[in-house]
C-alpha cells in the first residue's frame, strides 16, 4: 500500500528563546515491512546542527533555537508503500543487543500490575501468548485521552486502568518482557479507515520471538499491524523513540500544535 | 609477613637500581634533606598544587605530601612492565570496541552477560559508535603493585579519566630543582615531554572528516573539581584552551567554545567530565558541567571525545577479575601481568568465603574510586568489619574481595631518617595509531606505618618515580 | 585566542586587585583624618565607606562609625564583597580560574599575596597595627602588578586585565570625588577660607596623591586645581583621563587584533575625548556632581558593553 503522511509540528514561544536544541526522531527508514519513496523534512525558526543513526538505527536530527523568532516548525512529510506480513518484521538489525530489550526501563518498570497481567496469559506457542497479552493489555487499559501523560508508566496505566496508545505500548513491552521476550517500543504511523486527519502520531510494540524475529502487536487496536503502519523510530520505550525532544534555556513557555494526515 | 623491600631488600645493601643514588645519600647531610623536603612543600604551596578532599569544609585545598626519596625501576623491570601495560591496554580497546558493536565475548560466553546488563558503566547511547582510529580510552593510568622482585600485578586499569599524571611531572621538575647535581649522576629516562606526546596523541584521532591541525581542548568541571589543577596543568602545557561546560555549544553542526571573537569550533575535547554529567540532553538532565547535544555531535562524527563514553565498562572492578579471560580472548595470549585473585562477592560461595576472611581481606565497592568505601581487613578494628559485614550482607553484587598483599615499600624520609613504607605504581599511557607509555609514572606511598592505602584522600603522599636509562 | 569566559575572568581578577589596593588607600586616608581631626572622626569614617560604596551595608551591622570598626568592615568582612578579603579571594578564585592564561609568576604573586592576606586578615587588627597592615596590602597589589607588568605579553590577555584595572580605578576616583564634591565647589573657596583644607587633603590622600599634587601646583591648595588633578590630568595615574587613555588604548588594540569594531568603541572614544577636551570651568559651571554623576554611570555602561561585545556570557 501506497501511504502519503504529512506531519506538522508548531511550538509557539511566548518569548525570544537564548538557546535551545531538539532532537528530531522524524525520519522513516526502509525495512522489510516499508520502503520509503519519498521523505523531506522542513524545518523553520530553527537551524540543523547534525543527522545521524542513534543506538537503535533511528534516522535523527538535532536542530538549535535561537534569535528573535518565537515559532518553530517541523513539516515531515513523504511516501511510503508497505507490505502486509502480518507485523512480521523479522531478524534483528544492527548493534543493540536482544538482550536490552529485555531489561526494565523508568517507564516499563514491572510491578504487582505487570505482574497480573502476565498471570492472566495462559500456556501456549509463544505467538499465540502475545497476541493473548495483546487482548488483555487491550482489556485491562481501556482507550482513553487525557487520563495519561507521557511521563506515565506502565505500572501506572494499568492501575488507571485507562491510557493511550503509548501506554498501551508500554505496558505490553513490560509484560512481553516478563514473560521472557525482548521486545521494543514503536512510535509511528496508522492510515484510520475512513478519514485522513489523525489526532496524534501512533505507538505500538514488538516482542522478539525465536525464529520468527520482531513481530508487532497493537494493543490498543487489537491487531497486528499490517499494511496501514509505518514506522518511524523503536526503542526500549517513549523515551528512546520520542519524535522530538529537547532542552531550552531561559524561562518562556511553549505552546504546541501538531497536525497529522495519513492518506493512500 | 614481611614485605619487599625495594631500596633494602635485605642486610646487604642497596639493590642494583639504587646503588648509585645511595652513594649519594650517603654523602648528604639529614640536616640538608630536612631543609629540601620543606622547600618542597613550599613550591607546592606557592604554585598552588593541590587537591580538593571530598567531604571536608575546612582545608578545602590541601597539598598531597611529596617525599623526596625517589622511587627507582631498572630498565629491564621497566620493559617487562610496558609489555605487560600494552597488552593490556590493547585488550582493553578491542573489548570496549567488541561490547558496543557484535559482543562476541558474550556470545562466546567467556564473559557473564549480567556483568555487562546491570552495570551502569554501560552505554547504550555508545552502542554501534566506532570512535576516530578505533579508540575508546586514549589516556590510561595502569595501578600496578609489586610484591617481590619478580611479582607485578595489576590492581586496578584507570581507563575512563584518570589523574595523576600532573603529580608525575611536577614531582620530576621538583626533585630537579631540588637536587640538579643527582641528576647528573644518576641517569633517569625524562618524563617531561608527556603533554607534547598528549597533544600529539589526541591530534592523531581527531575526526575523520578534520582535514588540518585539530582545535583540541581540556574539559572541566571547573575550578571546585579537586583535580582542576590538573586539568589547567595539562591545557597550559599542551597549550590548548581549559574549556567549562558553560564555554561551549553545538554550532554548525560542530562543538564550539564562546571566544572574545564568537563561537571556535572543537574537534577533538579532552574531558575530565564524568559520563553522566556530560550531556544533560542524553544523560542527566540537571547536569551544569556539559554540553546538550554533544553527543549527537558525536555519533554523527564531528569530534573526538577522549576518553569516549561508556569506557568505565572495561575499568568497573567487577569486570577486572575477568581481564585474564579477556585479554586472552583478543589478544590469543596469556596476560603478562598478572591480576590479584579476586573474589566477586555477587558469587555465594565467594560471598560466604569472603564473610568469613573479612579480617584478613580488602573489600572494595565495584563502582568505588579513590579509596571510598573499601574495607581493609586487617588494619579495620571489629566494629568497623561488623559494619561493613552488613552492607555487604545487603547488596553483595556491589562488592568485590581481593587479599591483602604484601605491598612492596620504599623509603621515605622521616624525622627519624629513612623508613619503609608501602608503595604502588600508576604509569600513564597513550593510546592514538600506536600505544606510548611514558617512563615513569606516579609512585603513591602510604606515609602511615604500616598502612596499605595510598590514596591521596586517604592520606597518601606520592614520589619521583625513576625509570634508569640502562 | 581567548574564550569569552577567561576574559570575563580577567578583567574580573583585576578590577578586585585594583579595589583590594583602593580600599586600602582609603582606609588609610581615613586613619590620617580621624587622627589629626579627632572632633571629625565619626564624619570622615562615613565618607570613607561612602566612597566605597559600602555604607548602606555597614549601617546594617553598625551604629557606630569608629575606625576599628570601619576599618574591620573594609578590610575583613567576608559579608561585605568589596572587603580586602573578599576582593583578594574573589581575584584569586578568578586567577585560578584563568590560571592557563598567567604566567607562572604572575599566578603565583596572586596565589602568595591571597596566602598572606588571609594570615594577615585573620584576626581582628589593633588600630596600632592598622599602617602596617595597609602597606603590606599596597606591597602585594603592587607585587602582583610588578610581575603581570614584568611576565606578560602584551596581547588580548593583557588587554582585558588593563581595561579592568582601569574601569576599577576610574571609578573609585569618581566616587572619591563625589563624596566630598561639595568641599570643591568654587562658592566655598573664593571667600578664600582654608577651611577646607583638611578635607581637601584628604581627597588627595586617598588617591595618594598628596605629595605628587604639591610638585604640579607648587602646593597651591585650590579647589579647582584639586578637581582639575583628580579629573583632568593626563599624567595622574588616578585620573579619570589617565584611566581614559588607557581604557581607549587597549579597546583600540583589541579592535585591531580581532579586526572588529564594537559599541564599546565608540563609547570609550566619546568618554575620553569629553575628558581630553574638557576644562575643569565648563565642568564646574555645568556642576561638579552632575559631571561625577554622569561619568560613574557611563563607566559602568562601558563595562557592561565591553562584556557584551567580546561575549563575557
Amino acid at each position: 500500500m501506497r501511504l502519503k503522511i504529512t506531519h506538522r509540528t508548531e511550538y509557539h514561544y511566548d518569548q525570544p528563546i537564548r538557546y535551545g536544541l531538539q532532537r528530531l526522531r522524524l525520519t522513516p527508514v526502509s525495512g522489510p515491512l516499508q520502503t520509503i519513496l519519498d521523505w523531506k523534512l522542513t524545518v523553520e525558526g530553527a537551524q540543523e546542527e547534525v543527522r545521524f543513526l542513534d543506538q537503535f538505527g533511528n534516522q535523527t536530527i538535532l536542530v538549535s533555537i535561537g534569535g528573535a523568532l518565537q515559532t518553530v516548525s517541523v513539516l515531515a512529510e513523504g511516501e511510503v508503500e508497505t507490505a502486509d506480513k502480518a507485523g512480521v518484521f523479522g531478524q534483528h538489525r544492527g548493534f543493540a543487543p536482544l538482550w536490552l530489550y529485555q531489561q526494565d526501563t523508568p517507564l516499563t518498570v514491572r510491578g504487582e500490575g505487570v505482574a497480573a497481567v502476565v498471570a492472566s496469559v495462559g500456556a501456549g506457542a509463544d505467538l499465540e501468548r502475545l497476541h493473548e497479552l495483546k487482548d488483555v493489555v487491550g482489556k485491562r487499559v481501556a482507550y482513553s485521552s487525557g487520563q495519561t501523560n507521557v511521563a506515565t508508566t506502565a505500572e501506572q496505566a494499568i492501575a488507571a486502568g485507562a491510557g493511550v496508545c503509548q501506554d498501551h505500548a508500554h505496558v505490553f513491552c513490560a509484560a512481553a518482557r516478563a514473560l521472557g521476550f525482548p521486545a521494543r517500543y514503536v512510535s509511528g504511523y496508522l492510515l484510520m479507515d475512513g478519514v485522513v486527519e489523525q489526532v496524534a502520531s501512533h505507538a505500538w510494540a514488538e516482542a522478539h520471538v525465536p525464529r520468527l524475529g520482531w513481530v508487532a502487536f497493537d494493543a490498543a487496536n487489537g491487531i497486528s499491524p499490517d499494511e496501514r503502519y509505518v514506522t518511524v523510530a523503536t526503542g526500549r520505550d517513549y523515551r528512546d523513540a520520542m519524535p522530538i525532544s529537547g532542552i531550552l534555556l531561559g524561562q518562556a513557555e511553549e505552546r504546541l500544535e501538531v497536525r497529522i494526515t495519513v492518506e493512500q | 609477613m614481611t614485605a619487599f623491600d625495594e631500596m633494602f631488600p635485605g642486610a646487604s645493601g642497596p639493590r642494583r637500581p639504587y646503588a648509585s643514588y645511595d652513594q649519594w645519600l650517603k654523602d648528604q647531610d639529614p640536616g640538608r634533606l630536612t631543609e629540601k623536603m620543606r622547600d618542597a612543600e613550599s613550591v607546592f604551596r606557592k604554585t598552588g598544587i593541590t587537591f580538593a578532599v571530598y567531604g571536608e569544609e575546612e582545608a578545602a585545598e590541601r597539598l598531597i605530601p611529596f617525599d623526596i626519596v625517589p622511587r627507582i625501576i631498572s630498565g629491564n623491570e621497566w620493559r617487562r612492565l610496558t609489555l605487560g601495560i600494552e597488552q593490556r591496554v590493547q585488550a582493553l580497546n578491542a573489548f570496549l570496541d567488541d561490547i558496543y558493536h557484535r559482543q562476541e565475548i558474550l556470545r562466546s560466553g567467556r564473559l557473564p552477560r549480567e556483568l555487562i546488563a546491570n552495570n551502569v558503566a554501560f552505554l547504550p547511547e555508545m552502542i554501534g559508535l566506532r570512535p576516530p582510529a578505533g579508540v575508546y580510552t586514549h589516556i590510561i593510568g595502569v595501578d600496578i603493585v609489586r610484591i617481590s622482585e619478580d611479582e607485578f600485578y595489576v590492581l586496578e586499569d584507570n581507563a575512563r579519566t584518570p589523574s595523576g599524571v600532573s603529580y608525575m611531572l611536577e614531582n620530576r621538575e621538583t626533585m630537579m630543582q631540588l637536587f640538579p647535581e643527582l641528576f647528573k649522576r644518576v641517569k633517569v629516562r625524562p618524563v617531561e615531554n608527556y603533554p607534547q606526546l598528549l597533544r600529539q596523541s589526541l591530534a592523531a584521532v581527531k575526526p575523520n572528516n578534520v582535514a588540518g591541525a585539530p582545535t583540541i581542548a581540556v574539559l572541566t568541571p571547573g575550578s571546585f573539581n579537586s583535580a582542576y589543577f590538573e586539568h589547567a596543568f595539562l591545557a597550559d602545557q599542551m597549550g590548548v584552551q581549559l574549556v567549562e561546560g558553560q564555554d561551549l555549544r553545538v554550532v554548525d553542526g560542530h562543538v564550539a567554545m564562546r571566544t572574545t571573537e564568537g563561537y571556535k569550533q572543537i574537534d577533538v575535547l579532552y574531558r575530565r567530565v564524568d559520563d553522566d554529567y556530560l550531556d544533560p540532553l542524553t544523560f542527566r538532565a540537571d547536569s551544569a558541567l556539559g554540553v546538550p547535544g554533544i553527543m549527537d555531535v558525536y555519533r554523527a562524527g564531528n569530534i573526538t571525545i577522549a576518553n569516549a563514553p561508556g569506557t568505565g565498562i572495561a575499568d568497573d572492578k567487577a569486570i577486572y577479575s575477568y581481564m585474564p579471560e579477556i585479554i586472552e580472548f583478543y589478544t590469543g595470549r596469556k596476560p603478562i601481568l598478572g591480576n590479584i585473585p579476586t573474589w566477586r562477592c555477587s558469587d555465594p560461595s565467594s560471598l560466604s568465603y569472603v564473610q568469613e576472611h573479612l579480617h584478613e581481606l580488602v573489600v572494595k565497592e565495584v563502582h568505588g574510586s579513590g579509596g571510598y568505601g573499601m574495607l581493609v581487613g586487617p588494619a579495620a578494628s571489629k566494629k568497623e568489619r561488623e559494619a561493613f559485614a552488613k552492607k555487604l550482607a545487603a547488596r553483595p553484587s556491589n562488592y568485590i574481595a581481593q587479599p591483602t598483599l604484601s605491598l612492596s615499600t620504599c623509603p621515605i624520609l622521616t624525622e627519624k631518617g629513612l623508613a619503609p613504607r608501602h608503595v604502588d605504581l600508576r604509569p600513564f599511557v597513550l593510546v592514538s595509531d600506536r600505544i606510548q607509555i611514558v617512563p615513569g609514572g606516579l609512585t603513591r606511598v602510604a606515609l602511615k606505618e604500616g598502612s596499605l592505602v595510598v590514596n591521596s584522600s586517604q592520606g597518601g603522599g606520592t614520589k619521583d618515580t625513576w625509570v634508569l636509562d640502562d | 585566542m581567548l574564550l569569552g569566559r577567561t576574559a570575563n575572568g580577567l578583567y574580573w581578577m583585576s578590577r578586585y586587585i585594583e579595589r583590594a589596593d583602593n580600599m586600602a588607600r582609603l582606609i588609610d586616608a581615613g586613619l590620617r583624618m580621624a587622627l589629626t581631626r579627632t572632633q571629625n572622626a565619626s564624619e570622615e569614617w562615613n565618607s570613607v565607606l561612602l566612597s566605597a560604596g559600602a555604607d548602606v551595608a555597614f549601617s546594617q551591622k553598625y551604629t557606630e562609625y569608629t575606625a576599628s570598626e570601619v576599618s574591620d568592615f573594609l578590610l575583613r568582612d567576608t559579608s561585605n564583597p568589596s572587603s580586602v578579603i573578599s576582593s583578594i579571594e574573589t581575584a584569586r578564585g578568578n586567577a585560578r580560574m584563568v590560571r592557563t592564561a598567567l604566567t607562572r609568576e604572575t599566578w603565583e604573586s596572586i596565589n602568595e599575596a591571597w596566602m598572606s592576606l588571609k594570615r594577615l586578615l585573620a584576626s581582628p587588627i589593633d588600630e596600632r597595627e592598622l599602617p602596617k597592615v595597609l602597606d603590606a596590602i599596597k606591597r602585594e597589589t603592587a607585587l602582583i602588578r610588578g610581575s603581570f607588568f614584568g611576565t606578560m605579553l602584551r596581547n588580548e590577555i593583557f588587554d582585558f586585565y588593563q581595561i579592568g584595572t582601569y574601569i576599577e580605578r576610574a571609578d573609585n576616583t569618581a566616587r572619591i570625588l563625589d563624596v566630598k564634591y561639595y568641599v570643591l565647589l568654587p562658592s566655598i573657596s573664593w571667600v578664600g577660607s582654608t577651611l577646607d583644607n583638611y578635607q581637601w587633603e584628604s581627597i588627595l590622600r586617598s588617591v595618594s596623591a598628596h605629595r605628587s599634587y604639591r610638585w604640579v601646583y607648587d602646593a597651591d591648595y585650590k579647589p579647582s586645581n584639586i578637581a582639575d588633578y583628580l579629573i583632568l590630568n593626563s599624567r595622574m595615574p588616578r585620573s579619570l583621563t589617565f584611566s581614559y587613555r588607557f581604557i581607549t588604548e587597549h579597546l583600540r588594540a583589541l579592535a585591531q587584533d580581532y579586526g572588529e569594531l564594537h559599541s564599546s568603541h565608540t563609547m570609550s572614544e566619546r568618554i575620553y575625548s569629553k575628558l581630553k577636551n574638557g576644562s575643569i570651568k565648563e565642568i564646574f559651571d555645568t556642576g561638579l556632581h552632575e559631571f561625577l554623576n554622569d561619568f560613574i554611570c557611563d563607566n559602568q555602561v562601558l563595562g557592561d558593553q565591553v562584556a557584551l561585545d567580546y561575549s563575557f556570557h
